[in-house]
């Protein structure tokens, strides 16, 4: 009902954005960053026209992608990736627990607390390949230093959720267990453990799949894996090879994502 | 519930005993797998370069301190750079995740058979790869520059918004389509008054989500050569200048703190 003419009345969907000051100048900020963008944005288009029969060349090679003449490479790359994927998910969720009950406001000291949120925001706002990066300066090339990457990844990331579920569970059963006498120890293994339990198993599952994506990646910089097999078949143009890398890691982590959602709903 | 006889007294215990045969079981399994493949891992580790890391990270860290504002007029341009290729890439996912989304949800796909499937496909393949890989064959084809890493960040977005965007259209409201089919509307017109309204604000909130995690994602394109903060990290590096790595870090630290408030400002006032 906008707009009411005398004559009839016609109706008008009402706009996404309530203000027409804010609408307005949300249109006019964004095509005025467009165009300096644009303008400003340094492409060098002769470059990418050359590019383009490589790109073909490339796509060319999906069909039929060459899994054969590198199989022992991929194979120990993929394998590889799969064990810095498990130990570090198992690594990382084991540190992220004392971190987690430090980080949860019902739980601990405010000292305490603020120590835990600071680690916390500090292994979460780095992305894990500059993390990646300083472990191979630290750690030497090789599968260490990926799993320590993605460790403090995963320290990061589950860190936060436990300390958010432990935030929010049920007082009353803490308290009733409390009441029983019950050590620290006790209360916390029978009145928190088990409200947080089926949702972090579920978690875990989660990172155990972010994890093999990440650990995939983390060869690039040296961090073992099937990243630095792929990336050493791109720099020897065998296209036909990286070709046959990517449909392999598409299919495991396919594999790994259905898997642990399977084992995500079925906890639940 | 579960009760075991000690002498006299009935104690109570928390798992019957099959249950905590089970437990034990599958913790003791995952035990086992645990540490075959730390073995694994640790037969590729030099232990030597692992012992001496703490002596190294101290050295690092005394050569980083103080960071080297100087050098700072050089980075205004590069974090302009990882600002830009984040938008553009998001800008770019969400238009052309908007319609495959609509192809790929089960209420309002043309043709679940042919098109659904394919659509699906589009997703899963954007998703599977890491915008870092995007990013290494984007610049083996196109060639280093801002253009690969915009591209590599709105392939790998894709798939993101899309799946988000297609769980949103899938849980609509069917009673409002149906009032608007119920005025005689035709396929277009139900799309944009019935469904469009109705996931406008997930739609927003998705788009400001991923842009959040482009930029965190941006900030590493350039290791690889697509531009951004990345390339300045990465030439520091190699050329030791440590005092300007962690000025790099601390932009990056900084840019990614102003990101996650902006969006979350957004999204709160979305939602």
């Amino acid at each position: 009902m906008n707009t009411v003419t005398p004559a009839h009345r016609t109706w008008k969907k009402p706009p996404f954005i309530q203000s027409p000051l804010l609408r307005w100048s949300l249109v006019v900020g964004a095509a005025v960053y467009l165009a300096v963008v644009f303008g400003t944005m340094d492409v060098n288009w002769g470059r990418v026209a050359d590019g383009i029969p490589r790109g073909q060349r490339f796509l060319a090679s999906f069909f039929p992608p060459d899994f054969v003449s590198r199989a022992g490479d991929i194979f120990d790359g993929i394998l590889e990736s799969l064990w810095i994927t498990i130990i570090s998910t198992v690594a990382g969720i084991a540190l992220s627990i004392p971190v987690g009950l430090g980080a949860a406001r019902n739980l601990s000291p405010r000292p305490v607390y603020l120590f835990s949120r600071a680690v916390l925001a500090i292994s979460r706002t780095f992305p894990e390949i500059i993390i990646a990066l300083f472990a191979v300066k630290l750690f030497g090339f090789g599968p260490f230093a990926g799993f320590i990457a993605l460790s403090i990844g995963t320290v990061g990331f589950y860190g936060k959720l436990l300390a958010e579920d432990i935030e929010d569970m049920d007082p009353s059963q803490a308290e009733a267990v409390k009441a029983t006498g019950a050590s620290w120890f006790q209360w916390l293994n029978y009145a928190v453990q088990p409200q947080v339990m089926p949702r972090m198993i579920g978690l875990g599952m989660y990172r155990l799949d972010i994890n093999f994506r990440e650990s995939a990646v983390v060869g690039i910089v040296g961090g073992g894996g099937i990243g630095a097999t792929l990336l050493t078949s791109f720099d020897r143009y065998e296209f036909d090879s990286a070709a046959a890398i990517l449909l392999v890691i598409i299919i495991i982590v396919m594999a790994v994502e259905y898997s642990s959602s399977y084992i995500r709903r079925w906890v639940q | 519930m579960p009760v075991k006889q000690v002498a006299e007294t009935r104690v109570w215990q928390r798992r019957d005993r099959r249950t905590q045969l089970t437990v034990w079981a599958v913790q003791l399994a995952c035990l086992i797998v645990f540490v075959y493949c730390w073995s694994l891992v640790s037969e590729k580790t030099i232990w030597e370069f692992v012992y001496d890391a703490p002596r190294q990270a101290a050295d690092m860290g005394s050569r980083m301190v103080p960071p080297a504002w100087g050098y700072m007029d050089k980075l205004w341009l590069a974090v302009w750079d990882t600002l830009n290729i984040a938008t553009l890439g998001t800008l770019m996912a969400v238009v052309l995740a908007f319609p495959i989304a609509f192809l790929a949800a089960r209420n309002t796909t043309p043709s679940k058979v042919f098109i659904r499937p394919i659509a699906l496909f589009i997703i899963v393949s954007s998703r599977s790869i890491n915008s870092l890989l995007w990013a290494l064959m984007l610049v083996t084809i196109i060639g280093p520059g801002v253009l690969a890493g915009v591209l590599a960040i709105g392939f790998r977005s894709i798939g993101f918004c899309a799946k988000l965007l297609y769980e949103a259209i899938e849980e609509i409201e069917v009673t409002q389509v149906e009032a608007i089919t119920a005025t005689g509307a035709s396929g277009p017109q139900i799309l944009h008054y019935g469904i469009v309204p109705q996931i406008m604000p997930a739609f927003a909130g998705i788009s400001v989500f991923r842009w959040d995690i482009n930029i965190r994602e941006s900030t590493v394109l350039g290791l690889v050569g697509a531009g951004g903060i990345g390339l300045q990290l990465n030439a520091s590096i190699n050329n030791v200048a440590w005092t300007q790595v962690s000025l790099i870090l601390l932009v990056i630290l900084g840019t990614v703190i102003v990101s996650e408030w902006v969006s979350a400002k957004v999204r709160h006032a979305i939602i």
